[in-house]
């Protein structure tokens, strides 16, 4: 008989926040025109020569001030230096750094969950499998120093660019553990409930590089993953293999005291766990390159361009080399004297022999995995 | 006058249970802050010196993310909580008033947030919030309608329980015929003794908001958890300290709500 | 109609009668209804409707049923008795104790400090998660663990003399405890508290026992409750991963981790329809836990009438 007082309630709400919504959104779109009006350019720059020079990136950076980056862990290859500096020449550009425990999958899966939008990721920082599969997403810019980066590490047109790289290392407590100096070691009682890897090898990066480092260290190759599967299957039945997931904090607590990762990973360690120690066992070594591309949809292009010229820089490769890890131009840079021998120095020793899939062995191997891994590790 | 609840186990019976539980649930907690006071490389024993390297200024820059995420939950939390009393309170009263047969209908739906991991429903979520930001921004706050549906079950169940309890229909009845408007009834009537179900709901909305981060990290809004993802990466010390944090934070907020909504108790009309 | 009958016939939560008065509902009520209603297609369905959807359609976009053949394989069928089996234990144990700690805290004034205090605690920690959790429960029992030296320390006694469980399902269920139980404790206690201490006077006054009570008037009016309650405990476990992505982090054992893995892999590209599929199989699941639950909640009505 007298409902209508109720139902106009949720009506008159409705209402309000209607209105609400509006004027928020004029504000959004107001920003996102001013946004839009200055970056046309920026947003097909190829290389620097099509900004000027180095200055004119840089205004054209600054006068967009801000920065999306993702997927950037501060202590993973002494990122955590490499933004406080960019921060600190460029305090105009804020920068919002974004999941910093996302998978290359999920960097990409953020960019087409915010295409257009403000909050799209800048810049990526990928494996090779997925760079190589989404290639369509990126803009290809060649850095000023491009030229030094190794064929091998680049893709032709800059749509993708080698980083960083390092080597499938194993980190270990010193004090409490004696030095592997094969894999066999680690099958032995001294490792007992001591061993993981870092996530699930159908999961995870650095986790299938283990696999793919125990696979060729165990006289295998990298077409064909199960002798790496058959080590972990029983390293589990010794007791040894440990399936929780170390992080900083499980490394500090003494939880996990010997963890199979990248060797730059492993190295900033010993910030936390003094006695911590990284080898890189010798014969063949499994290396895995990082790659850097810039989202085609950036919504702050010419700060994505200058954020490549800053990372590939000789100041920021030397950072990355702080935090252990081998930059792009090692190379080039060593033969310029640029290097900073004596980080350079302080490496593990590279191995004899470097192996590092291509995209059909990894495909391959992701593959065998999924089928068998599960089971082996049970 | 205390009254005593007849339903109410003895004193001894409540220290038993109060106090087991409390224990375990306690001691991880304790593990963690001891973990907490390991001193730094060089040092022995137990040292605060890790809690004090926060409130170092030099740090200050790495924590900023801290204080958008911050507000941006807190935000959120509101928000969120308006959609649970404004708009699921009315209609769960209005289903148990007029349409008590789709009552299994709204426990499924209600039941529909939590089957699904949120990875999942992000997936669905994605080109809905595409279209959002185009029109309403990026804003953090737009996250509370996805936050209103993941609070939808906790919400629902504390709720419908103090439906139950009392006799909608019959209050109402006697509301109206009294020449109470639907207003009143709803307000005055039948609101007060759903008290205790919507405080809860109210709690477990901004517990939620607080601590959901898979969506929130998905679609690339700076709320409390991914900022304290962010800064957590920093060394593991760092993680555990602002882990028991943030859970301190939590629990004081929700300690004043729980106050707040508690005034008035008590009080016999 | 006296005092008498409020007491002794609680509002019956299983409506057995259609509205007396009034049958056909005045369009106004339905509009009520509106805002809500569009509000969860919005959010809810269309979401949901989309992520199972994608589980039938392939790579390039064109419908097929192929994906449905992964329900059949080994892995997934034994995750998904994982995560039953996991969400039932946490469920059923969550709920007992979480309902034994709001029966203690009955006794106590719903202003005073440990109320408020317990439910603020239960609130926070019902939702607490992930890395994070994992990480506090490997601080206290891990193989470091305060508590794991301690008592290797003092009594001699190795909890990881066979392997470090912690890391398996069974580390799992424990973690999932930490956020069951307070998780029971908030959504419970209204219930709880509803029960009306003049039922207790009346029954005793005309002659029945305490335990008598519980038994005949007590259970049976929380069983409604209990039981939706237990059934939201086992959809909250059932769907969480987080925690277990940190705990038992190799071999995607419960379903929400082959969730994760079809769709964000670095690994095993390509996946992602996967994810709608098994997504579907797990509403199927709550839907059926659900039915049963339906079917349990007549069978208590009956009981009570």
């Amino acid at each position: 008989m007298s409902f209508p007082k109720t139902s106009r309630r949720p009506l008159a709400a409705l209402a309000l926040a209607t209105a609400a919504a509006i004027s928020l959104a004029g504000c959004a779109g107001a920003s996102a025109d001013a946004a839009a009006g200055s970056t046309t350019d920026a947003a097909s720059a190829t290389s620097l020569a099509d900004f000027g020079t180095m200055a004119d990136l840089e205004a054209a950076a600054k006068a967009e001030g801000k920065l999306n980056v993702i997927a950037l862990p501060r202590t993973w290859a002494n990122y955590g230096e490499v933004l406080d500096l960019f921060a600190q020449r460029y305090p105009e550009i804020t920068i919002t750094e974004q999941s910093p425990d996302a998978s290359s999958a999920e960097e990409i899966q953020a960019a087409k969950a915010n295409e257009g939008l403000d909050t799209a990721p800048d810049v990526f920082d990928l494996g090779l499998a997925v760079a190589l599969q989404n290639t369509d997403r990126f803009a290809a810019y060649k850095v000023a120093t491009f030229g030094d980066i190794p064929a091998a590490l680049a893709e032709p047109s800059g749509l993708f660019v080698g980083d960083y790289g390092g080597y499938m290392s194993i980190g270990y407590d010193s004090a409490r553990f004696p030095a592997p100096t094969s894999l066999s070691d680690l099958l032995k009682p001294a490792y007992k409930g001591a061993v993981a890897i870092n996530g699930d090898p159908t999961q995870a990066g650095s986790a299938f590089a283990a696999v793919g480092m125990a696979a060729v260290q165990n006289g295998g190759t990298l077409d064909d993953f199960t002798p790496g599967i058959e080590f972990f299957g029983k390293l589990n039945a010794a007791g040894n293999f440990l399936k929780v997931d170390p992080t900083d904090a499980t490394i500090a607590s003494g939880e996990t005291p010997v963890v199979f990762d990248w060797d730059y990973l492993n190295a900033a360690q010993t910030s936390a766990v003094p006695t911590w120690k990284t080898v890189v066992l010798p014969g063949t070594g499994y290396a895995g390159y990082y790659n850097q591309a810039i989202n085609k949809d950036a919504p702050n292009p010419a700060a994505a361009r200058l954020w490549q010229e800053f990372l590939y820089s000789d100041e920021v490769q030397n950072l990355w080399l702080k935090g252990g890890a081998r930059p792009a131009r090692m190379d080039a840079m060593t033969t310029a004297g640029t290097i900073d021998s004596a980080l350079a120095a302080a490496l593990p020793t590279a191995p004899s022999e470097t192996v590092v899939p291509t995209e059909a062995q990894s495909t391959a191997a992701g593959t065998l995995l999924g089928q068998k891994w599960a089971t082996a590790v049970q | 006058m205390a009254v005593v609840n007849p339903l109410a186990p003895g004193r001894g019976a409540r220290w038993v249970i109060g106090v087991g539980v409390g224990l375990l649930f306690a001691v991880p907690f304790a593990a963690t802050v001891l973990f907490t006071l390991t001193p730094l490389p060089g040092g022995s024993g137990l040292s605060v010196d890790r809690w004090i390297a926060l409130v170092d200024p030099a740090n200050a820059a790495k924590y900023r993310p801290l204080w958008t995420g911050l507000g941006n939950s807190l935000t959120l939390a509101g928000v969120t909580v308006l959609l649970v009393l404004g708009l699921f309170t009315p209609t769960m009263v209005l289903v148990a008033l007029a349409f008590p047969r789709l009552r299994r209908v709204f426990e499924f739906v209600a039941l529909l947030p939590i089957s699904l991991p949120a990875i999942v429903l992000v997936v669905g979520l994605t080109p809905l919030y595409l279209q959002i930001g185009r029109t309403l921004g990026t804003g953090a706050w737009t996250l509370a309608f996805a936050y209103g549906i993941l609070v939808l079950p906790f919400a629902y169940r504390s709720i419908q329980a103090s439906i139950d309890a009392i006799d909608v229909k019959t209050l109402s009845e006697a509301a109206r015929t009294l020449g109470a408007g639907w207003g009143s009834v709803l307000l005055r009537v039948i609101v007060p003794n759903l008290r205790q179900g919507l405080l809860a709901a109210a709690l477990i909305s901004v517990a939620v908001v607080l601590g959901e981060f898979t969506i929130a990290s998905l679609l690339n809004r700076q709320t409390l958890q991914t900022a304290l993802i962010v800064v957590n990466k920093q060394d593991g010390y760092v993680a555990a300290i602002f882990t028991l944090l943030a859970l301190a934070l939590a629990f004081v907020l929700l300690l004043v709500i729980g106050r707040v909504g508690r005034i008035g108790v008590g009080r016999k009309t | 109609m006296t005092v008498l009958d409020r007491v002794v016939a609680p509002a019956a939560p299983e409506p057995s009668a259609p509205a007396p008065r009034g049958a056909a509902r005045p369009g106004w009520a339905w509009l009520g209804l509106l805002p809500f209603a569009a509000y969860v297609v919005l959010f809810l369905v269309v979401p949901t409707v989309v992520a199972v959807g994608s589980g039938f359609v392939d790579g390039h976009g064109s419908f097929t049923l192929d994906n449905l053949a992964a329900l059949g394989d080994p892995l997934v069928l034994t995750a998904f008795g994982n995560s039953a089996l996991v969400s039932l234990v946490t469920a059923v144990i969550g709920a007992v104790v979480g309902a034994l700690v709001c029966w203690a805290m009955l006794g106590l004034p719903e202003t005073g400090v440990v109320r408020t205090a317990v439910d603020a605690a239960s609130g926070v920690l019902a939702q607490f998660g992930g890395v994070m959790l994992a990480f506090v429960l490997i601080a206290a029992i891990g193989a470091q663990g305060v508590v794991t030296v301690l008592l290797r320390q003092l009594t001699g006694i190795s909890l990881y003399e066979n392997g470090v469980w912690l890391y398996d399902l069974p580390g799992v269920m424990v973690a999932y405890l930490i956020f069951q139980v307070p998780l029971m404790v908030i959504t419970f206690l209204p219930a709880l508290a509803a029960l009306k201490p003049q039922w207790v006077e009346a029954h005793l006054t005309l002659g029945g026992t305490p335990a008598g009570f519980w038994r005949h008037v007590g259970m049976p009016v929380l069983a409604p409750s209990f039981l939706a309650s237990l059934l939201l405990l086992f959809a909250n476990a059932f769907s969480s991963y987080a925690t277990a992505a940190a705990l038992a982090s190799q071999g995607s054992q419960i379903v929400p981790l082959q969730i994760r893995t079809a769709l964000t892999s670095e690994t095993v590209l390509g996946r992602e329809n996967l994810a709608g599929v098994l997504a579907l199989g797990m509403i199927v699941v709550v839907a059926v836990v659900m039915g049963l639950y339906a079917l349990v909640q007549r069978r208590a009505a009956r009981w009570q009438s």
